[in-house]
Parts: structure tokens; C-alpha cells; sequence
């Protein structure tokens, strides 16, 4: 068949694109290891692929997320991806009922008013053309409500959205003209051939009487055709190149692969899936110190170019609230470890200094953690708490020992965490005990992650006295007090402990529900993970948090972090406390003003 | 020098018009919080590595004032990280910082072709 010259841009942008991805998802997959190549190949033929496809349809298509978002934003995205979606399937679908015919060339579709303007008498032509009328309708309110959206982003319930580059807004450009041009060009076919319907078939009965459209179509068709390519050529080098690569990033992640220590190609094809919608900006708390350069999507645009600088990689707390938001679902705090990980690879110490210590056999170890050797009303409360349970334990680090680790991991020094992590993983093993306990949600997180203890309980202290309390080895007195709960970020989003700490709380005073708590829970500003803030910076977060966290004015702020304990005890505003003194203060009946002084203290 | 009269042993010397300030002026680059230290020792005090080894922030923060830094690769190495010497810094300074940007600074003039031996 003959292709006509209007066309040429068109094809030549989707060839271009086909190429594109070919080459770098080839790559991608090439890089990964041999285990999940196999999985690549191996789930292809199972449930996977359905589950995939499905996922790519919520999320990649009707972006269920986006709608939990904000309704606006998501129908904006929605009628945008899914209504372009239906364009092409029902375009395919009217075309291959005009041709009678499975066999369409998918061009002919894409352009099938321009050809179907003689033939009238195929299959259910009124309906295609009212259909392909009503979506076209449907994209363009999608693409009006785009341009609005430049004006007015409140609206959609984004303060911010992302800064573009040059190649974003060609791309950004070709796209918004796409679908006018497509209007414009199927209303003047319609006006001179009577082939369109509501929407075209009415503007064009317009159009007819002010424009030659006999001269017009035809440059309107070639200019539809040549935003199309245009968007299509752009789309590998822009943030649009997210609209392939997530279908792909869905597949890879449902196949069970899931991100390494160092940068492969899985970390390459989530980098590239970010499309830059900018959510995750308004849920960082970076912007209320004025850090407004550091969040995920600008590092994983950084990655993208290869401009990522120190100061944006490490000026992050990884409190993980971008993640929680993310509508792709990308593993951003991990993403930007790897990214840590690779930049100080050359400086890991190997601490060979370090000798195992004498272990005792035991049968439950505590271990506080440095941060609750800053924070020693804690540690007098866990004390407390084993002694009335009645529960032998051995305390590992009460006079020293190596750190958990954790606080290496985060500035990205693993083969150093490493050494520390066998050192007190032996010491842990030799001492026979079944259950570790821990103060603090930062160890808590590297042992439940990187450390290999089999057989071992590791628990959280506010799991282990919820564990005390349903045992009947501790007796909790309901006091008459407004408890609020601050969730740390290593135990919450970090390791999903929402319930256990506020069982306990409940069971000893009236714990107050508050807006922004669970997953969307604010960090103290206090994280050990970001390097480069200053100290004035954590003091505008960890206030704003608190305004927060005091807006229902409760008698305590609990929280089950040494860290954060110390951070907010620091603004000297509220009581802050943490759980396992509430459960202590109960335990001996201390008269509460010693309670608040305790906190103060530290 | 202008004499005093007293004498001074070569190697107990510090001349600070000629001494290797290029890691300490790196730091204050990087983390301009490091030039308010005032020695307080806090850090020291409080840090967990030194419960196990000989380790001494302090002294290494003066070391790098006096351009001592031949060994410095060695000592940092036993930091780990765990940022108590940042908490209780009454001064702010954002020592956790610094101490990775020692690290890396020791890797960066290492790569440097200087006569220097660090």
C-alpha cells in the first residue's frame, strides 16, 4: 500500500521510538542477574502477565492513584492516558469494521477519517463515529484541564510541580497540540466529506462556512501527523519515556525481581519510570526548610541526565514519604542508597580492629542502641519493664558495643555495615537467645533486614511490651491522660509497625487520632540519614511536625524513638515521651510531674 | 621568625604559613559548621567508638587544624557513623558530614598528583 507523504512524520516518530525501546529495554534486561533474567523469561506464560496487565490498566491507564490523590488530578491523567488508550483501540476496532477486516495497518487507523470519506455503508458506522467523537471529547477536556493546570495547580491539590527541561516541553508542547490538531483536522474532513459525527460533524458544518476547506485539511492533517511524531520522537530523550518503561516496570516487579545493592538495569527502568508528576513534592518535608532541589523526582532526574551531586543525594531525610505517594510505586529511598552506596564505595572502612567480646548465654538480649544511650530515661524504662515481667535478660550494649549499623547503611557505607552487622550477628547467635529486643527503630530496621539471625525473635520494644501486656506479665493502669502517638519513620513506613504501639497506648490512656499519622505520619526532622542538612533546617521541620502533632493539644507526645524522643524533646513544647516510659511510670505509679521532668531532662 | 630567645625543636613545629590545609579547607567548604568548633570534647565523650577502640574525634579535629594528617585515613576509619558526636555537639556542627567528607576528601587529594603523602 502507498503511504502518503502527510504520514511520514508520523511513522518515522513511532519507528524511531520502537527502536529506542528495543535497544534499552534489551540493555536493561542484559544487565540484570542470571536469576532474574530467568524470572523475566519464566513468568511470562503465568498469572503474572495477567496480573501485570491489570496493574498497568489501574495505574498505568485509569491512575487509580493519582484519583486517591486528588480526583481532579486523576481525571486529568485518566481521560489523557485512558482516553488516548480507547483513540487507538477503537480506532483499530472502527477502521478493521470498515475494512471488514482484522488485517489494518495500524497507520490507517491512526488517520482513518482522512481515508473514509466515500465509503458510508460498512457496520455500525454511526456508532464508531459517535464513539471516537465522545472520546475525543473526553482527551480534549483532559488536555484543557492540562493547560489549566499551568495556571492554576491548587486546583488539581498540588502546591508544587516539577521543573521542566528544554526536551520535556517540546515534548509537552507536541502533546497538547495532538488532539486539538486531530479535532481540527477530522471537523474540516467532516465538513467537506459528511463523515463525522456530534462532535466534528457540528464544528465542521461551522467551519465550512468561514474557511476554504478544500486548502486547509490537508496541512492540518500533515500538521496532526507531525505533533504525533514529534511527541513520539521526543518521548525516549523526555519524562514521557515513563509511559513504556512503567508498563515494563510493572512486569519486572510482579516476576518477583526486586531492587539490588548496586545499580543494574531494574534500577535503570524504575529511574526511567518516573514521569515526573511532581506528588511527590508537596508530601516532602524538605520544602519547609527550604530545600527545594534534593527530592526523588529531581534525583531520579539527575540519574537520568548523570548531574547527580552530593548535596542533592545526601540532603535527604529517606523518612519515605515520597515513597508512600509515589502513584508508580518506586522503591525512592532505595534507589537513592544504591545511588549512596556507589558514590562512597571507595572509602568503607573494615574496622579489623574490632574484637569479639565475651558473649553470656542468654535467653533475651536487649539492645538499646546508641541513640537511647543519649536518651537514658528509655533504657530506665525497658529496665523496669523486664525486672517487673520478671524476665532474665542481657543487656549487649549497656556498657559497649559496635553499632547496629544502620546509620552506615543510610549514608550508604554497606561493605562497612556489613562488618559490623557479622560482628554482633555472631555475638548475637553465640549467646543462644531467642528473642532480641530493641529500643530503637533504626536498629530495628537493619536487624529485621540485613542481619541473618534464624530462629531469633527480633522485636521492638513496643511489640514486645504489647507481647508483656497480652501474657499478663505486665498489669497496665489506664491513667487519665491525651496521649498522641508519633510514628518514627524506621518503624513505621520503615518496617510497617503501626498497631502494636498503639494497642498499647490504648490501654493506658485515651489515645488521640490525628490527621497525618500512619503512613502519612511526619518525620521529626532528627534522621540520621540526611547528611547535609544544617541544624537550623532540622529546627524548621521538627517545629513544623510539632505544630502538627500539638494541634489537639494532648497531654503527651508518645513516640517509640530515642531519636525522635530527642529531637522534639529539644523544642521544649510539648511532654514528649517515650512508650516504654508510659508503660514504666505506670508500672511503679510515679506521680506524673516526674514523668514530665524526665522528659525534659534529656 | 624573630628570635625570643628560646629555643624551639624542629619536629614540636607547626609553621602555619607553610602547613597542608587543603582537607581542612575542603571540610569548611563542604560543612562550614566545622570552623566553630571549640574543642569541648562532647563528641568524644559520647562516642561509641571509642568505648571500643582508641579513637578520639577531638583529637583528629585538631590534627586536621594543624595540617596533621598523615595518618588520618587510619583513625577515621573507626568512626561508625552512628551521629551521637552530632547530637550532642553544642555547637550544631554537623560532624556526621564531616566525617564523610574526611573520608572523602583523603580518597579525592590522594587522586590528586601533589608530592603530598597522606
Amino acid at each position: 500500500m502507498r503511504i502518503p507523504a502527510f504520514e511520514l512524520p508520523f511513522l518515522i516518530g513511532t519507528l524511531f521510538l520502537f527502536v529506542i525501546c528495543l535497544i534499552r529495554f534489551t540493555y536493561w534486561v542484559t544487565s540484570l542477574s542470571k536469576i532474574d533474567r530467568l524470572r523475566v523469561g519464566r513468568n511470562f506464560f503465568t498469572r503474572t502477565t495477567l496480573k501485570s496487565i491489570k496493574e498497568a490498566f489501574m495505574e498505568g491507564l485509569v491512575h487509580r492513584k493519582v484519583y486517591k490523590q486528588n480526583p481532579m488530578l486523576g481525571y486529568m491523567h485518566s481521560s489523557l492516558a485512558f482516553g488516548w488508550f480507547l483513540l487507538i483501540v477503537v480506532g483499530h476496532l472502527e477502521a478493521a469494521a470498515y475494512r471488514r477486516s482484522i488485517a489494518v495497518h495500524f497507520h490507517e487507523a491512526v488517520f482513518f477519517r482522512y481515508y473514509a470519506i466515500y465509503d458510508r455503508n460498512w457496520p455500525f458506522h454511526e456508532v464508531f463515529a459517535f464513539l471516537m467523537d465522545f472520546i475525543l471529547l473526553v482527551v480534549l477536556s483532559g488536555v484543557l484541564l492540562a493547560w489549566f493546570k499551568r495556571l492554576n495547580k491548587r486546583f488539581f491539590g498540588m502546591k508544587k510541580t516539577t521543573r521542566l527541561q528544554w526536551r520535556d516541553y517540546i515534548a509537552l508542547t507536541s502533546l497538547w497540540l495532538i488532539f486539538p490538531l486531530r479535532f481540527l483536522a477530522e471537523s474540516f474532513t467532516a465538513g467537506m466529506y459528511h463523515n463525522g459525527s456530534f462532535l466534528t460533524q457540528t464544528a465542521g458544518n461551522i467551519f465550512k462556512h468561514y474557511l476554504p476547506l478544500e486548502m486547509v485539511t490537508d496541512p492540518v492533517w500533515l500538521a496532526y501527523s507531525i505533533s504525533l511524531g514529534l511527541f513520539l520522537a521526543m518521548l525516549p530523550a523526555s519524562r514521557y519515556f515513563h509511559i513504556p518503561t512503567e508498563i515494563f516496570y510493572i512486569y519486572l516487579k510482579n516476576s518477583g525481581i526486586k531492587l539490588k545493592k548496586f545499580e543494574n538495569g531494574y534500577a535503570r527502568v524504575q529511574t526511567f519510570s518516573c514521569s515526573r508528576c511532581g506528588i511527590c513534592l508537596d508530601s516532602c518535608q524538605m520544602n519547609v526548610a527550604g530545600i527545594k532541589n534534593t527530592q526523588s523526582v529531581y534525583v531520579l532526574k539527575n540519574i537520568r541526565n548523570r548531574t547527580l551531586t552530593d548535596p542533592v543525594l545526601f540532603n535527604c531525610l529517606l523518612c519515605g514519604r515520597c515513597e508512600q505517594v509515589c502513584p508508580v510505586g518506586l522503591d525512592l529511598n532505595d534507589l537513592r542508597i544504591v545511588k549512596r552506596i556507589e558514590k562512597t564505595q571507595q572509602y568503607n572502612s573494615t574496622y579489623d580492629f574490632l574484637k569479639k567480646e565475651p558473649t553470656p548465654e542468654a535467653g533475651v538480649i536487649y539492645f538499646a542502641g546508641c541513640m537511647s544511650h543519649l536518651t537514658p530515661s528509655i533504657i530506665k524504662s525497658m529496665k523496669q519493664i523486664f525486672e517487673s515481667a520478671g524476665i532474665p535478660y542481657w543487656f549487649m550494649d549497656e556498657h559497649k558495643a559496635a553499632c547496629c549499623g544502620r546509620p552506615l547503611m543510610q549514608a550508604g557505607q554497606r561493605d562497612a555495615a556489613m562488618k559490623l552487622i557479622e560482628m554482633n550477628q555472631q555475638q548475637i547467635l553465640d549467646s543462644g537467645a531467642h528473642t532480641l529486643v530493641l529500643s530503637c527503630p533504626i536498629c530495628y530496621k537493619v536487624f529485621k533486614e540485613d542481619y541473618h539471625l534464624p530462629f531469633i525473635n527480633i522485636k521492638h520494644h513496643s511489640e514486645y511490651i504489647l507481647e508483656l501486656i497480652m501474657e499478663g506479665k505486665i498489669v497496665p493502669q489506664k491513667i487519665d491522660q491525651k496521649l498522641v502517638y508519633h510514628d518514627p519513620c524506621e518503624l513505621g513506613r520503615g518496617s510497617h509497625i503501626y498497631g502494636q504501639p498503639r494497642a498499647v497506648l490504648k490501654k493506658y490512656g485515651t489515645l488521640v487520632p490525628m490527621k497525618q499519622e500512619r503512613e502519612k505520619a511526619l518525620c521529626c526532622g532528627g534522621s540520621l540519614s540526611n547528611l547535609r542538612i544544617t541544624g537550623s533546617q532540622r529546627n524548621i521541620i521538627r517545629d513544623a511536625a510539632l505544630d502538627e502533632l500539638g494541634r489537639v493539644a494532648p497531654d503527651y507526645l508518645v513516640t517509640a524513638c530515642p531519636l525522635c524522643k530527642k529531637t522534639f524533646a529539644g523544642a521544649n513544647r510539648l511532654n514528649v515521651v517515650d512508650i516504654a516510659e508510659v508503660v514504666a511510670g505506670s508500672l511503679v505509679s510515679i506521680p506524673e510531674p516526674e514523668l514530665v521532668e524526665e522528659a525534659e531532662m534529656v | 621568625m624573630k628570635n625570643f630567645g628560646f629555643s624551639a625543636i624542629e619536629s614540636r613545629t607547626i609553621d602555619y604559613s607553610q602547613f597542608d590545609d587543603r582537607l581542612l579547607s575542603y571540610l569548611l567548604k563542604e560543612e562550614p559548621s566545622f570552623i566553630l568548633c571549640l574543642s569541648c570534647g562532647g563528641c568524644t565523650a559520647t562516642c561509641s567508638a571509642a568505648n571500643l577502640v582508641d579513637f578520639n574525634i577531638r583529637r583528629l579535629s585538631l590534627l586536621i587544624r594543624r595540617g596533621e594528617i598523615e595518618n588520618l585515613s587510619r583513625e577515621i576509619d573507626k568512626c561508625m557513623l552512628c551521629g551521637k558526636c552530632t547530637l550532642v555537639c553544642p555547637r550544631n556542627i554537623n560532624l556526621r558530614h564531616v566525617v564523610m567528607l574526611i573520608k572523602k576528601g583523603i580518597v579525592e587529594l590522594n587522586e590528586e598528583p601533589q608530592i603530598m603523602e597522606l
